[in-house]
């Protein structure tokens, strides 16, 4: 495998809440272009990294660079506004429209975004143009989160992170919106880390999947490793369920 | 019906300055209130103590918190100099607006709270910065909150204005004080539903900004906001046009019929002279000293005693003479007051009991209450058991009652009749007690002192020699008798007289010449 430029690397990075290490001298580099899932039970720290990445939560030691910049030179919401994030809870702004929505981030750069360009992006997460003028509460909430992408990507960003993004939807939107992000990511070039707690979805979507536990990475393998068993016991935990899930279908199709 | 009517279209410029004193009061509450529920809802100590304090502001009764701000604001005019108002306007705007903060402070810090929390994070994840956030994310979405609680504080606060009377700003509560004082229920309940109609139309179309916040409809909040600025501005043009009387001459009022009608004998006669008069009814009895004293009023009618006692803190009895030399140079030297004279009669503080319940009980004098003391009740004004002169009758007569009850003045007459109080602190000047068939007890001791009505002039109007020469005919002339019948005339419950009315009819009693 050639060389590739680090999009993302964490050196030493500690997140303490109280006693608790929610992240503990964790180390990591993310290289540009590629896909990577975050997996781990409920408190394993998933959630907390991403958050160090963009600074809503601010790390108590280590570095974190940001296509070779020290993200801590940059401010706040300059940073934010380079990196496009999808939430778990969505989070879209109830009073603006969908258009308004997608086009926030543009917008606060100074640089708001046309008709044409936000029927672009929400084409691009398989939405109709009239879409646009809708309130949020007028969507179903697959809907809602393809505008939640839709606004991530509004900003062009290289890096997008995803916090649980499919985690409240129903298994076909979550199947379908899956797929589409995948797409996404390769037409778009986009380096994606997303966190999960869902094993299937990130051995489906991700070439490189990290387990955590504990705030440390317990196994950083491919999804083909992983399921030949490589990787900790925590990370064969968690291949396990899937796995067993679908052998019991397919004893059921016998 | 009908006189309810009159009443309430001449009511135009109470009206205007109380849609004006509410305004200013909202608007300040809501400068106050906006920025600290910012403040706020970034640090939960603020909320706490700011949260604290406007509830504990709320504690205090209205009618407190205005007259509190009398000597607040007195004691910054060491800051502020000698301009800084102490009556009127200024402190029952400063005090409406701590009332109106709570509802308007507790409603934004709610909407705060209850905002979802991940569209919060979102806010912040899209690259906001907080004051990005704070105009487009939480602003918004807290605006139908706020609007809810600008539309309680308002109806508060057009309700507490009419207390602003007392502390000498003219509202709607000018009629309801009067009113009440004097027995008058038309002009009470004229006053009453010109405030009333006031906060409804207040809530309606605060209602509607609110519900067009809510339903994103800007052309509602737009409609309903510009009425309310074009009701807010007609009023304060009305007020403009009011403030253009050149030399008003502003006549101060306590809170007894008496008083209502010297001010309009004082008023008429100033008319007369060419004086534009201006008149300041229902002032508390503390403030009123200090209202002249300051120049915020410019003539009032005090007593002796109660300037004795009160202002210059004294409690012998040298004698009813050496008291009224003793106030005349004090108020020269002290405040610059000029005492134009005594006006002929008393109004002194006496113990007064129903005729038939005297006899009963075979007391004449003060020395015979005092074995039979403890079953009754005695009643009083919310000032009399405070008085020193009260101390000193229980103390020489070694009285001690039962019960003891406080009214306002005219409900006590009620009180005595329907024997909720046996014995009352009463007003020798007060028609009612020929009326009402009631003893004045007497008080060989002297435990009361002297209560001669004097003719107070502010400092700045002291030199005014025409103002003198239009009252100089009042000094010494005002005997007790048509003092009373003045009284009665507006006490009574039936052929009632305006205190205007009964002016006029005092004047040509008194053949005062014109």
């Amino acid at each position: 495998m050639p060389a590739l430029k680090s999009e993302l690397r964490l050196t030493g990075l500690t997140k303490r809440f109280g006693k608790l290490r929610a992240i503990d001298g964790l180390d990591l580099a993310i290289p540009r272009g590629s896909f990577v899932a975050l997996v781990g039970a409920s408190g394993s720290g998933k959630s907390t990294l991403l958050k160090t990445i963009n600074r809503l939560v601010e790390p108590d030691e280590g570095t974190i660079l940001f296509e070779g910049e020290d993200v801590r030179a940059i401010r706040a919401p300059a940073l934010r506004r380079r990196i496009g994030y999808v939430f778990q809870s969505i989070g879209l702004f109830p009073h603006m429209t969908v258009a308004q929505n997608v086009g926030i981030g543009p917008r606060l750069a100074g640089h708001p975004i046309g008709r044409e360009r936000v029927a672009e992006l929400l084409e691009l997460v398989e939405l109709e143009p009239d879409h646009a003028a809708r309130m949020p509460n007028e969507l179903s909430g697959g809907q809602r989160q393809r505008v939640g992408v839709a606004r991530a990507l509004a900003g062009n960003p290289q890096l997008l992170l995803m916090d649980e993004p499919f985690g409240a939807l129903d298994p076909v939107t979550r199947d379908a919106l899956g797929k589409r992000v995948r797409e996404l990511h390769e037409r778009l070039g986009l380096t994606t880390l997303m966190v999960t707690h869902d094993m299937a979805e990130a051995l489906l979507l991700a070439e490189r999947v990290l387990v955590m536990a504990k705030g440390r990475i317990v196994a950083d393998e491919t999804p083909r490793a992983l399921l030949a068993g490589a990787g900790s016991e925590e990370a064969q935990a968690l291949v396990a369920v899937p796995r067993d899930q679908a052998d019991a279908i397919a004893e059921l199709e016998e | 019906m009908s006189p309810i009517l009159a009443i309430l279209f001449g009511l135009g410029d109470k009206l205007a300055a109380h849609v004006l004193l509410s305004a200013a009061a909202i608007g300040l509450g809501i400068a106050v209130a906006l920025p600290l529920a910012v403040w706020a809802s970034r640090s939960p100590s603020v909320a706490r103590i700011a949260l604290g304090f406007a509830s504990l502001v709320q504690t205090i009764p209205a009618l407190a918190l205005l007259a509190l701000f009398f000597p607040i604001l007195l004691s910054l005019r060491a800051v502020f100099g000698e301009g800084l108002p102490t009556l009127g306007f200024l402190p029952a705007l400063l005090a409406l607006a701590l009332y109106a903060l709570l509802p308007i402070l507790r409603n934004a810090v709610t909407a705060r709270e209850h905002m979802a929390p991940g569209v919060l994070e979102a806010a912040d994840g899209v690259g906001m910065t907080s004051w990005q956030k704070l105009r487009l994310v939480e602003a918004p979405l807290a605006a139908p909150y706020v609007m809810a609680g600008v539309r309680t504080a308002s109806v508060w606060t057009i309700g507490a204005a009419t207390l602003s009377t007392t502390i000498g700003q003219a509202s709607l509560g000018d009629p309801i004080f009067a009113g009440l004082q004097t027995q008058n229920w038309a002009l009470v309940l004229a006053g009453c539903i010109a405030s009333a109609a006031l906060a409804l139309m207040a809530d309606l179309l605060l209602g509607t900004i609110e519900r067009g916040f809510a339903a994103r409809r800007k052309r509602l909040v737009w409609g309903a906001g510009t009425l309310a600025l074009l009701g807010i501005a007609a009023a304060a043009y009305a007020q403009l046009d009011l403030d253009k009387r050149g030399d008003t001459v502003v006549i101060g009022a306590k809170s007894f019929s008496e008083q209502y009608i010297l001010a309009r004998l004082i008023g008429q006669r100033l008319r007369d002279a060419g004086y534009a008069v201006e008149y300041r009814d229902g002032l508390g009895s503390a403030v009123v000293h200090d209202a002249i004293a300051t120049g915020a009023i410019d003539i009032s009618v005090d007593y002796t005693g109660t300037l004795w006692s009160n202002e210059m803190k004294r409690d012998g009895n040298p004698g009813r003479e050496a008291i009224y030399q003793a106030i005349v140079a004090w108020e020269r030297e002290t405040n610059g007051i000029r005492v134009l004279g005594r006006l002929g009669f008393e109004n002194a503080y006496a113990l007064a009991i129903r005729e038939n319940r005297a006899r009963e009980l075979g007391v004449r004098s003060l020395a015979d209450l005092a074995p039979v003391a403890s079953r009754l009740t005695v009643g009083g004004d919310p000032e009399f058991f405070r008085r020193p002169e009260w101390f000193a009758v229980r103390e020489r007569y070694g009285l001690s009652f039962g019960r003891q009850r406080t009214f306002t003045p005219t409900f006590m007459y009620n009180a005595l009749r329907s024997g909720e109080a046996d014995v009352i602190g009463a007003y020798t000047s007060d028609g009612r007690i020929a009326a009402d068939r009631l003893v004045v007890l007497e008080d060989p001791k002297g435990a009361f002192p002297a209560y001669d009505a004097l003719l107070l002039i502010a400092p700045d109007r002291a030199e005014d020699r025409k103002l003198a020469a239009a009252l100089e005919p009042l000094v010494g002339v005002i005997h007790v008798e048509a003092m009373r019948d003045a009284n009665l005339s507006v006490d009574r419950a039936k052929n009632k007289l305006t205190p205007a009315e009964a002016a006029r009819e005092l004047a040509e009693r008194l053949q005062l010449p014109s």
